[in-house]
């Protein structure tokens, strides 16, 4: 285990009664873009805090590279922080803010200009290098705050919420950069943040973390659609949750009978037996709404529910559906098309059939 | 605010009051001053006739002495303060928030005390039979007493004179009880002065201090910054303008002052300050007293005034290479 790259070898945080990180174990690949993904207070800061040297751990080790970095400084590692307020040096330029780590290493000066000037071009902002940071904008401030960390090429690069403070369109631009500059320096990233967006577009891999502990650690794609818990089903991106019992086993696939819905065939991917209770979630965007049922040689085999329009919100890229089902209110998302456009507009109060193959319901929770 | 090179007339009202202040309390009594130095005095203590005789009375060997010694106990006390303010004002801005208003507000303590009675209070606490004596006396016997028993080190013999007035140290060096008091000496002047004027250097850089970002600290460490290094090269420049404005606010009353060096300093240290008190109420020499004020305030601002002209020049030089090493930039760099 300690071979690997970066380690974090059950590592524990209390802050007075709360436990921040809770008996934690990770190991990061070298050259991997590594996100922690967690609503706020879950722990993810803390962790990105141990590994830069900020916070201690309690009990629990962290090895970079092998060596045991636990109880060093944050000026004895090489593990640089891009900060969500940037912190760049307001009363230094933007150039010698960002060769401020090369002249800590007392570099020689052509070696620092060299360096500094040709990541000032990577990130194209030469013409802005005799400026302050206070008179960038902020995307420029986070382009700095980047290059400084990265400068002279540390270990590890970590970045805490680096997009929170940017608008939409600017975050969606830092995204594309970001993964670039990645692609470009090959240092491994360790990335924090809320957004299930940002991290699914970036990450190779994402730890989900809540109330201190690592729920689920995985590739993007496994993360939304094979969720380890309610907790990460429900945090990454919308679903809809079935809770019921197993009720009948047929082959590779198994009904669950829930209180106030009718049958639902789903994958038993798990094995589970008759009688076992699950958690079953449906994404929204997986479940079709038409005024008229599925044609026969297309429903044979798949969940179909008639119910009711309760509510539509018109998002631009689809339309939400709110549709109450038994004693549920399902949501589905619908796309536009105005190759369907001849089609019947659905609307409030209209009855509906709701449909979804078994293969697209994941059983996330065993109780 | 929406053109600042014409000031409005809303501007214009809200200045008048703080102008015509300065005009009749500051720039009008100063200018009285300075045109008091081209008259004589005459004997009753009143401002005689135009002339040149209090310029020329002047040329006294003791001034320069005296003015030079002024600046320098000025300094001495400016540089304690901000070493001491620094630190100070640093742990207090890193208090929660509660703690900061309380912290701060007892520094300003003291001055719900009349400052002659701090003062004076100073006077029995350096008191040759006070407790601090005793204590400087006790510092000084373990220094003679280190001096003996480390090898190669020079044992200071200063102060061996009366006997009566010896305290023998335990190598068995003399002390002279007489010369070693901190009252009526220059050591006496600089302790009280940092002493009084400290929360004026304390309150502008706990101000600035308070408004700075600590998470900048952090990110120099980061960096590969040790704490020290983070302190001088990121904390003291980003609160810079507070350490200005206390370096200003210490100095000028230490320049001026002359309650302490009348009271503490005895004839060890007289400054200006007391040299003009003498002149204008001792000899009611009005115009030689002002002579003095004048003579002071030009050592200090001619320098001053020489110093922000040259870091203003410094300053326009770097602006002007910087724009051609964009320039440069800009053109080499392959820019889009």
């Amino acid at each position: 285990m300690k071979d690997d790259f970066l380690v974090f070898d059950h590592v524990t945080k209390r802050f007075g009664a709360l436990t921040a990180v809770d008996d934690v174990s990770l190991t990061i690949k070298k050259g991997e873009f590594f996100s922690l993904l967690g609503p706020s207070g879950c722990g993810k800061t803390t962790l990105l805090r141990m590994l830069g040297g900020f916070e201690r751990p309690d009990s629990g080790r962290i090895y970079l590279e092998g060596n045991d970095i636990t109880d060093l400084p944050p000026n004895q590692r090489r593990v640089h922080t891009v900060f969500q307020n940037y912190a760049l040096f307001p009363t230094m330029t933007i150039w010698d803010n960002i060769a401020f780590s090369l002249k800590l290493a007392k570099r020689p000066k052509g070696e620092i200009e060299e360096k500094v000037d040709s990541i000032l071009s990577m990130i194209q902002m030469s013409e802005h290098a005799w400026k302050h940071p206070n008179q960038l904008s902020g995307g420029q401030k986070q382009r700095v705050a980047i290059a400084r960390a990265l400068v002279d090429r540390p270990q590890v690069l970590l970045l805490d919420e680096p997009l929170a403070a940017l608008d939409l369109k600017l975050r969606q631009h830092m995204l594309i950069e970001l993964d670039a500059i990645h692609d470009q320096v090959g240092i491994t990233f360790m990335y924090v943040t809320h957004d299930q967006g940002e991290a699914m577009s970036l990450s190779d891999r994402i730890a989900v973390i809540n109330y201190g502990k690592v729920e689920q650690l995985d590739v993007p794609a496994k993360i939304y659609e094979a969720p380890a818990s309610r907790f990460v089903a429900s945090f990454i991106g919308d679903t809809n949750f079935f809770s019921g019992t197993i009720d009948s086993i047929d082959g590779d696939y198994c009904t669950i009978q829930c209180e106030g819905f009718p049958a639902i065939k789903a994958y038993n991917d798990k094995n589970l037996a008759v009688g076992q209770r699950v958690d079953l979630s449906v994404r929204p965007e997986k479940i079709r709404v038409t005024l008229n049922p599925p044609l026969p040689e297309k429903g044979a085999g798949i969940n179909v529910f008639a119910s009711t329009v309760q509510d539509i919100v018109y998002q631009g890229v689809y339309t939400k559906y709110w549709i109450k089902s038994g004693s549920f209110r399902i949501s589905a998302f619908k796309p536009h098309s105005r190759f369907l456009l001849d089609q019947e507009a659905i609307t409030w109060n209209d009855n509906v059939f709701l449909w979804w193959h078994p293969d697209d319901g994941y059983m996330v929770e065993v109780k | 605010m929406k053109d600042s090179a014409k000031p409005s007339r809303a501007e214009w009202l809200v200045t008048l009051p703080s102008f015509v202040w300065l005009m009749l309390f500051f720039a009008i009594p100063a200018l009285i001053v300075l045109a008091f130095t081209f008259h004589g005095h005459t004997a009753n203590g009143g401002v005689g006739e135009w002339s040149f005789s209090t310029w020329r009375e002047l040329v006294d060997p003791d001034y320069p002495t005296i003015v030079w010694k002024t600046i320098r106990v000025s300094f001495e006390v400016t540089a304690w303060c901000i070493l001491l303010a620094l630190p100070c004002a640093y742990a207090i801005a890193r208090l929660p928030k509660r703690w900061r208003a309380i912290v701060a507000g007892s520094i300003m303590l003291p001055f719900w005390t009349s400052f002659v009675v701090r003062v004076f209070a100073w006077k029995t606490m350096l008191h040759p039979d006070g407790w601090l004596q005793t204590c400087y006396h006790a510092y000084l016997h373990f220094k003679y007493w280190l001096c003996a028993w480390v090898p190669g080190m020079h044992v200071p013999t200063a102060g061996v004179g009366q006997a009566n007035d010896c305290l023998i140290g335990i190598a068995g060096c003399a002390i002279d009880a007489a010369r070693t008091t901190i009252i009526d000496s220059e050591v006496a002047v600089v302790l009280v002065s940092v002493y009084s004027f400290l929360p004026f250097a304390i309150m502008p850089i706990y101000t600035a201090a308070e408004k700075f970002d600590f998470s900048l600290l952090e990110a120099a460490r980061d960096l590969g910054a040790k704490n020290f290094y983070a302190f001088r090269k990121i904390f003291i420049p980003g609160i810079w303008q507070g350490i200005v404005s206390a370096v200003l606010m210490v100095f000028i009353p230490a320049i001026g002052s002359y309650v302490i060096p009348q009271m503490l300093g005895g004839t060890d240290c007289i400054l200006i300050g007391n040299k003009i008190f003498m002149r204008a109420m001792q000899n009611r020499n009005i115009p030689h007293a002002s002579a003095l004020a004048t003579l002071m305030a030009v050592s200090v601002f001619v320098p001053m005034g020489i110093a922000m002209w040259w870091k203003k020049r410094q300053a326009a030089r770097d602006r002007k290479r910087l724009e051609v090493r964009t320039a440069q930039l800009v053109a080499t760099g392959g820019m889009g």
